[in-house]
């Protein structure tokens, strides 16, 4: 559905986006990952037409930017990142204002309207002015212009930005099921919405690419050597944390350990087990054969979020590939 | 030319809505009625002195009322238009709204039209403030109303070009106080680019004709000349195909 070859934005003194190639089949969700400044908006920019590329080619629905914009212009639904949104309109005027612009009118505008409202459930302030909304029914009109003409690609820069944690699940549900009748690509800088609305993911950092797959392979690709996270208690309240620790580095396939923290008589260590070693059932036998207690043993899985420190710090090095992680030493 | 329409309604509804409109044109009333009320004043003075001495002094509504009450409404309108042009475009690029026209299926050359469009028609609606005042004339007397009907199409015309003017001055900057100011300040310097002919210079003479008072002095005596015509035309032309070129630097610039 989109296809971004080569894609590049030079300013006068600075490139925004650096050849960024990446492909989004249809019906599925991107999540478009980066930190502040990293060139999101910008690419999103020139997908929707809005900036010109200095050079590449990006298609979306099979239609050039550059060549054919406003047959992509049809096809596209976007919210900026503050929604453009008209303060001395009303919600239900402006979607029939946005729905015109898109080429709707008559009783499939009126349709459209009603179907929009009722989804981004902004139907109780139809009658409401913009400018007297609050932000999260703000970002969800924003939503409404954006799916008003039924587009097939929806491009979304931080559509959950500046929303409270209830409005934030409720828009990533909402951009759940869109997907599917809707190529979706969803900026975003927070990590924990990409793990839980996208399939694919495309990170980039200073304008370069620096990985695209998909979530899960993300985070099996960085996690590499097994690693897990082990509560240890004392019987008699006081433990001697450098015992356990000199103990546990005893066990046979263990690398290194590390003592993450220490109060009242327990401790939580961190230990790196060499590659394809299981040393979980050694470590448990070891702590509780020494008359302690085993709070807690579990592998410590490697959120999306230090995967993506652990790319985008060693962006310098090596930009194009994902480097074998050998643990979460963040 | 439905894209157009479009944006001229959605113009519109925002003056209209806000108090933007209202008080424009009830500022726009109270100045014009006062002109009104002087004019009309010194009219009637020197009738009843006319009376009062016997003598019968040569009088005429068109030319002691209404030509200068017209022309004054081009010297209110240079106060005025600015203010009605300067959110056009520095509204949108501020908060952002811009990018909602610039990703839709919609032509730049359709933007730029509908919001001329809507600015010429708030103008339409101060000059109707102007006919009322002038329908009283006809009442009690006896005006011819074919030179009006010109001066009026003379005014329409003036008031495009520099609403063209303040158009494309609005569309360079965010700032709508910046837009307003640069406007008005153009368009004195239009005006007064007249007064330059004092001097016998060929230059000064190629100044005072750009002038947008010289070529309103025509259309104010009634007469339609062609050149004067074509002269806001082209005015209009431009400031509308300036206004286009700067929203395309806008998308290579931002």
């Amino acid at each position: 559905m989109i296809k971004v070859k080569e894609l590049t934005k030079r300013y006068a003194r600075t490139t925004a986006v650096d050849h960024i190639s990446f492909e989004v089949a249809k019906g599925q969700i991107v999540g478009f990952l980066g930190p502040n400044g990293a060139g999101k908006t910008t690419t999103m920019r020139m997908l929707t037409c809005f900036l010109p590329p200095s050079s590449g080619t990006a298609t979306v629905a099979g239609f050039d930017v550059l060549e054919q914009p406003m047959e992509v212009k049809k096809r596209i639904g976007y919210l900026p990142e503050t929604p453009p949104l008209y303060p001395e309109m009303e919600t239900a005027e402006y979607l029939k204002f946005v729905g015109q612009l898109k080429g709707l009118s008559g009783a499939e505008l009126q349709k459209r309207i009603d179907y929009v409202c009722e989804r981004c459930s902004v139907a109780d302030v139809r009658n409401k002015l913009l400018g007297k909304l609050s932000k999260g029914y703000r970002q969800r009109v924003g939503l409404a212009q954006a799916i008003i003409h039924n587009p097939d690609v929806l491009v979304l820069d931080e559509p959950t930005a500046g929303l409270d944690p209830k409005q934030i699940n409720e828009t990533r549900d909402l951009i759940r099921s869109l997907a599917g009748s809707h190529t979706i690509i969803l900026s975003t800088h927070i990590l924990p919405e990409v793990e839980q609305t996208c399939e694919q993911v495309v990170i980039i950092n200073r304008g370069k690419l620096v990985a695209t797959d998909s979530v899960r392979n993300l985070q099996a690709r960085a996690r590499g050597a097994e690693s897990v996270v082990l509560e240890v208690a004392g019987r008699s309240g006081n433990l001697e944390s450098s015992t356990v620790q000199q103990k546990l580095e005893r066990v046979s396939g263990v690398s290194r350990v590390l003592c993450k923290n220490q109060v009242n008589g327990r401790a939580v260590f961190e230990i790196e087990s060499q590659k394809g070693r299981l040393v979980r059932g050694d470590l448990a036998r070891a702590v509780v054969e020494s008359g302690w207690d085993l709070n807690e043993l579990r592998p410590a899985a490697m959120s999306l979020e230090e995967v993506f420190l652990q790319l985008t710090g060693k962006e310098k090095e090596s930009p194009a590939e994902v480097p074998a992680a050998t643990g979460a030493q963040l | 030319m439905r894209n157009a329409w479009i944006i001229c309604r959605k113009e519109l509804h925002s003056y209209f809505v806000s108090p933007v409109a209202y008080v424009l044109l009830s500022l726009w009333g109270v100045v014009f009625g006062y002109f009104f009320w002087a004019e009309l004043g010194v009219f009637l003075k020197y009738s009843m002195e006319s009376q009062m001495s016997g003598q019968i002094y040569p009088m005429n509504l068109n030319e002691q009322v209404i030509r200068p009450l017209l022309q004054n409404v081009a010297v209110i309108g240079l106060f005025f238009l600015p203010m009605i042009t300067m959110r056009l475009f520095a509204e949108e690029k501020r908060t952002g709204t811009i990018e909602l026209l610039a990703t839709s299926p919609i032509r730049d050359l359709e933007i730029i039209i509908g919001k001329w469009m809507a600015a010429m028609l708030l103008y339409c609606c101060l000059l109707l403030f102007t006919v009322v005042h002038f329908l009283f004339l006809f009442k009690y007397g006896n005006p011819d109303w074919k030179p009006v009907l010109i001066a009026y199409l003379g005014l329409l015309l003036e008031a495009g070009a520099m609403l063209a003017i303040g158009t494309f001055i609005s569309s360079l900057t965010k700032n709508q106080i910046i837009a307003g100011a640069t406007t008005f300040a153009v368009l004195i310097l239009l005006w007064v680019l007249a007064w330059s002919d004092f001097s016998n210079a060929g230059w000064a003479h190629v100044l005072s004709y750009m002038s947008l008072v010289t070529h309103s002095e025509s259309f104010m005596r009634g007469v339609i000349d062609l050149k004067d015509g074509i002269y806001y035309a082209t005015l209009i032309f431009l400031g509308l195909f300036f206004t286009a070129r700067s929203m395309e630097s806008l998308r290579w610039r931002s």
